[in-house]
């Protein structure tokens, strides 16, 4: 026998080779088959996705061993993740519960993981439903983060910010942002900031400018187009004030309120039907301060509340 | 000698391709591909740090499985098809023989580093070029293509070199799984081990304090050749620090083998 049948005896043949690929298919597709009319009988339990293995940072700082910034961006992603779930559900009961617990692993994994304490705050502190509503908790993750780098200026700016929008404790913003501007390489801003802040703590031109250098300070997009809105709810403010001065005239001229924005055209009140910078329309309510108010389906709704007329005629 | 550790060490490096140990470049392009892709989809921002920080975990998780599933089957498969008879009764010896053993796997890990390390590069570049909003966010950090990655690179290299001198020491004396098991242990116990220098702190023997110490100075210490986390962040590591901490582990590379080549020169082969 030469070396060469030697080498090749029990080779399959090419009709053998595609046989056994058939097979192998069918037998996959089978098996696949009788998992789907498994699942059908048997519902497939969902896995919860808040559930935590692990919450000690200092536990998951050792188990990473030398995979800890890889460790720390896995839990990052899982708190985007479970924000935007959250965010989206429709589930009435839904709750940011595992939030902060993800990104103090996250940063406990990589104390230097900026995004996590940037976003993770804004996450946190916004209202719910369109956050955790925690502001003690944003606070104590900014606070985290300039323990472990005392030079980011962002995190006192940041702080100061969860004071001045979500508590309106003007004195405490003003103090973070003084912080904030006492730190090498901050931008002189921040000092005229604190200022303005403690003085006029409150207004919307004082906010107008904190959003403004935020928006223009940011290297991020998430950063840029929540600072984007909020200047929007802010141009948007300053519109309906407009228009209820509007429908004031209206009511004193003709002694009711106006049915519809064609009755305040036709009285040449307004040229045209006003939408708000996102592009809906806005809505006449008798039943709101002023008269005038964000349709409910606009994005930039809902308004700040610390800037809504609270009650009392529109102004002039 | 010169000539006889080339033979070895090339015909190592043979055997790993022989072995489809290259194929893992494969995976790692894989990975690395997807990953960029995924990883615009599941996060916000940051997209370039987290492909540096797989690709550099990716990068020693890859080597640390070749150092390890490579090394410990070095000696064990010679002496398991008897092939070793054959070397050795030629003009090599035994320490050479050892010796050889060890540089062919480090080639086969520059080699295999080397290529992960550009595939890191080239998705890292292509995701900048494909979005230039993304190289604009990492500037602030770091740039999108910075030369520090290989700083890391390189004492992870040197690191698995210390995992590789540990698998083949095994593998003169005891079974793949074993040895795959032991150089495991002392890799994870290599991360751990600046506990050991601080157990004053957790016990009150004197003793016990004293070969903590002493076994932290015997293991291997690890967790200095992770730098991977400073780099990321745009930190540059000091000259100093790479260059004592490759002089540890070379040291300690040597030491392991020097041990290998005298426990594989004692052998007794039936």
């Amino acid at each position: 026998m030469s070396a060469e049948v030697v080498r090749l005896a029990g080779r399959p043949d090419r009709r053998q080779i595609v046989v056994n690929l058939v097979v192998s298919a069918l037998l996959v597709a089978a098996a696949l088959g009788l998992q789907v009319v498994r699942e059908a009988r048997f519902r497939l339990e969902s896995p919860d996705a808040t559930v935590m293995y692990l919450r000690s940072g200092e536990a998951a700082n050792r188990l990473a061993l030398s995979f800890r910034a890889v460790a720390a961006d896995l839990y990052w992603i899982r708190a985007i993740q479970h924000y935007g779930r959250t965010k989206t559900s429709t589930d009435p009961a839904r709750q940011y519960s595992a939030l902060y617990p993800l990104l103090d692993l996250a940063t406990s994994l990589d104390p230097r993981l900026t995004i996590a304490y940037r976003f993770g705050a804004m996450f946190l502190a916004e209202p719910f439903p369109a956050g955790a509503g925690r502001v003690d908790l944003a606070i104590a993750l900014l606070k985290k983060g300039l323990a472990a780098e005392p030079a980011r200026w962002q995190y006192a700016q940041d702080a100061g910010f969860v004071y001045y929008w979500w508590l309106q404790d003007y004195h405490q913003a003003s103090q973070w942002f003084e912080r904030a501007g006492s730190i090498a390489g901050a931008p002189w801003w921040l000092k005229a900031m604190a200022a303005t802040t403690l003085a006029q703590g409150g207004d919307r031109q004082s906010s107008r400018v904190m959003w403004r250098q935020l928006y223009e300070t940011a290297d991020d997009q998430w950063v840029k187009s929540n600072s984007r809105l909020k200047l929007a709810q802010l141009d948007a403010l300053d519109e309906i004030d407009r228009l209820a001065a509007q429908v004031a005239r209206y009511q004193q001229a003709t002694g009711r309120f106006p049915s519809d924005w064609d009755a305040l055209r036709a009285a040449r009140l307004i040229d045209a039907v006003p939408d708000d910078p996102s592009g809906t329309p806005y809505v006449l309510d008798p039943s709101q301060p002023g008269g005038v108010r964000i349709a409910v389906s606009s994005k930039l709704h809902p308004l700040p509340p610390q800037f809504l007329r609270k009650a009392g005629p529109p102004s002039k | 000698m010169p000539r006889v550790l080339g033979l070895i060490a090339y015909h190592v490096f043979k055997e790993s391709v022989r072995d489809k140990v290259l194929y893992n470049l494969v995976l790692f392009a894989l990975l690395m591909i997807s990953a960029s892709y995924l990883v615009g989809q599941l996060t916000a921002g940051q997209d370039i740090k987290i492909i540096k920080d797989l690709g550099l975990a990716a990068i020693a998780v890859f080597g640390l499985f070749i150092s390890v599933f490579t090394g410990v089957g070095l000696v064990w498969k010679e002496v398991d098809r008897r092939s070793v008879y054959n070397v050795l009764v030629k003009p090599v010896g035994r320490q050479p023989f050892i010796l050889g053993k060890f540089v062919g796997l480090a080639l086969t890990l520059f080699v295999n580093l080397a290529a992960m390390t550009m595939a890191v590069y080239l998705v890292l570049v292509v995701m900048a070029w494909v979005d230039p909003g993304l190289a604009k966010t990492a500037v602030m950090e770091a740039p999108v293509v910075d030369p520090r990655l290989l700083s890391a690179v390189w004492l992870i290299y040197v690191q698995l070199l210390v995992v590789t001198a540990l698998a083949l020491f095994f593998s003169t004396f005891s079974s793949p799984m074993l040895s795959a098991a032991l150089t495991f242990g002392l890799y994870v116990v290599g991360h751990f081990n600046a506990d050991l220098a601080h157990f004053e702190n957790v016990v009150e023997s004197k003793t016990a304090a004293v070969v903590a110490r002493a076994l932290y100075y015997v293991l291997p210490n690890l967790a200095p050749f992770d730098v991977k986390t400073a780099v990321v962040h745009g930190e540059t590591v000091a000259a100093g620090y790479v260059l004592l901490t490759t002089g540890y582990g070379l040291l300690y590379a040597a030491a392991v083998v020097a041990l290998a080549m005298l426990v594989f020169s004692r052998r007794d082969f039936k």
